[in-house]
């Protein structure tokens, strides 16, 4: 039999549009145009499938019975940990902590992780990108422990300066938390060399990886990252669920988060014994039902060429972007090189809300507003701005009518 | 252009937004209020002289989308010279108004004035940059803290 030879043609990838049901439902009367998959993306009927079956058929609480179904449960849910280990590359699935998002995860390592080990005057260095899901946690420690936090600005391309990052890595700095990709610019950070350089000095860092894991293939290990944050619902997965990729070290040192069930070895009226992680961090009933559809979701995304999505998606922004160069009025925030796929933009004499608005009667779903990331918002100078979005089941026609719909708004608001 | 949309913009709303009315700041106020909506970061700052329980003068400042700010341009001709029995009346018909609940204690000219904004209620998400300046006002006048709508 003969060798085949490789076929070298370049991947064409056709949206999955049939596999979400959501994108043929029609908005006023017109086509549902979904530019708001930053926020939160839709769920493939492989995933709402996977949920309903679970839920009808396999379904009971995980951890405890010894009864059949008790048991098939936790095998799901465990399973469910394995696969998110595969998806990240972790070296064991006990790294991973299943939390209620990406929200969880970050205040899981500020309360767990880095509460008890910092001082007054000892420092966090983030970025002026990050969402404030990776500033709040951080003010937390600064209210209530004087802890410093050291802002690194970006460029004014939305590119991070690694070397600016670096410098503000010092004898006090305890940890480096950055964004892996900004929800509001679709910068990309170097994160595997922030890794290299904070490790250096001896630091610690967080990615918050919720847009990051979502456009390109998560590789913790290759990384060195020692925090992984990320969350199910922009993974094409349900609500509820997210989780934190933690190195086993880190987890073993850090003190339980939430009391309750299932994260105890022994309780007694004198005294209280934890479990190890992750259950150590996953107190209560954990999400069980959406482990599945998150499983799911991982599942669905890996069954694709993701080079080949990240490239139709990259397709759509750069569609997008040239489309928008023509108007005069419309200012692109956010062009470093190697971008993910979001458009973010103000308008001059066009307010993001009666925008959007416009858009919206024009079945076209955008964000507007500070998208939880005011410090960036005040460092380019605006209160708000629109948010086109890309993923994986968009088209070209659709970006065609978000441009449409902006000249519509143009006209509508400024006449 | 879509019905609501043309009744939402229309050219009395994007004129007082783009020409504010009574726009700026009031020495010798004896009310002020400040409203902040932190979802989209509107923001309206209301200043009032009230003398002998009447609103003998009143300003705005404020940022934020065209909904936001022609409301509260409207709301400051609306109110200035009124007593302030008469502005409570008319802010609470005007919530009235946008949220398409019965408005029936707004009478006449006022309620011909005001009826350019109840294409709001057409537009749920809207409405509360609509009420922002009026719960500011509404604020200002008690006395209170700092009106938020969300």
């Amino acid at each position: 039999m003969m060798a085949q030879l490789k076929q070298v043609r370049p991947t064409v990838f056709e949206p999955p549009r049939a596999d979400f049901e959501i994108l043929s439902r029609a908005i006023y009367g017109k086509p549902l145009v979904y530019l708001d998959s930053a926020a939160s993306a839709q769920k493939p009927r492989q995933v709402v499938d996977a949920m309903n079956a679970f839920a009808a058929n396999d379904y009971a609480n995980v951890h405890r019975g010894v009864h059949y179904l008790s048991a098939a449960a936790t095998q799901a849910y465990e399973a469910a940990r394995g696969t998110m280990q595969r998806f990240l590359n972790a070296a064991q699935a006990d790294e991973i902590v299943f939390t209620k998002g990406g929200t969880e995860a970050i205040n899981l390592v500020a309360y767990s992780w880095l509460a008890p080990r910092i001082r007054a005057g000892d420092e966090i260095v983030l970025t002026v990108m990050e969402h404030h899901s990776n500033i709040v946690p951080w003010h937390f420690l600064r209210e209530r422990q004087g802890a410093v936090l050291c802002w690194v600005d970006v460029r004014d391309d939305g590119s991070l300066d690694a070397d600016a990052l670096d410098a503000a890595i010092g004898a006090k700095t305890k940890l480096v938390a950055v964004a892996h990709m900004s929800n509001v610019l679709g910068t990309v950070t170097p994160l595997k060399d922030i890794v290299a350089r904070a490790h250096a000095k001896g630091v610690p860092v967080l990615a918050d990886g919720c847009q990051g894991a979502v456009h390109a293939t998560v590789d913790v290990r290759g990384l060195d990252v020692d925090f992984y944050a990320l969350t199910g619902h922009k993974l094409y997965g349900p609500t509820g669920i997210g989780a934190l990729y933690a190195k086993r070290a880190h987890l073993e040192a850090m003190r339980p988060f939430n009391g309750g069930g299932e994260m105890i070895r022994e309780v007694t009226r004198d005294f209280v014994t934890y479990a190890d992680p992750p259950a150590r961090f996953e107190a209560g009933t954990p999400p069980i039902i959406e482990s599945v559809g998150l499983a799911a979701a991982l599942d669905y995304v890996s069954s694709f060429d993701r080079n080949a999505v990240k490239a139709h998606e990259a397709a759509l922004y750069s569609h997008a972007r040239e489309a928008v160069r023509e108007f005069d009025w419309l200012r692109v925030i956010g062009d470093a090189a190697g971008k993910g796929a979001i458009l973010s933009f103000e308008s001059a004499g066009m307010h993001a809300h009666d925008v959007a608005t416009v858009l919206d009667r024009e079945g076209v779903a955008v964000r507007a507003g500070h998208h939880c990331a005011q410090p960036l918002m005040e460092r380019y100078g605006v209160a708000s701005t629109i948010r086109a979005s890309f993923a994986l089941y968009n088209t070209r026609e659709e970006v065609d009518a978000l441009i449409e719909g902006l000249h519509k708004a143009r006209k509508i608001l400024t006449r | 252009m879509n019905d609501d949309l043309r009744e939402l913009y229309q050219e009395v709303i994007l004129d007082h937004s783009r020409h504010p009315r009574h726009f700026g700041a009031l020495a010798g106020a004896t009310h002020s209020g400040q409203g902040y909506n932190p979802l989209c970061g509107d923001r309206v700052a209301v200043y009032l002289a009230v003398d002998g329980g009447r609103i003998a003068d009143i300003k705005f400042e404020g940022k934020g989308c065209a909904i936001s700010q022609a409301s509260a341009s409207l709301m400051t001709d609306m109110l200035v010279g009124r007593t302030i029995a008469e502005a409570e009346k008319l802010m609470g018909g005007f919530l009235h108004l946008v949220k398409g609940e019965d408005a029936a204690d707004l009478q006449g000219d006022d309620r011909e004035r005001l009826n350019v904004m109840a294409g709001v209620s057409a537009f749920p998400m809207r409405v509360k940059c609509a009420t922002l300046a009026w719960h500011t006002m509404k604020s200002a006048l008690e006395g209170g803290a700092a009106a938020k709508t969300e």
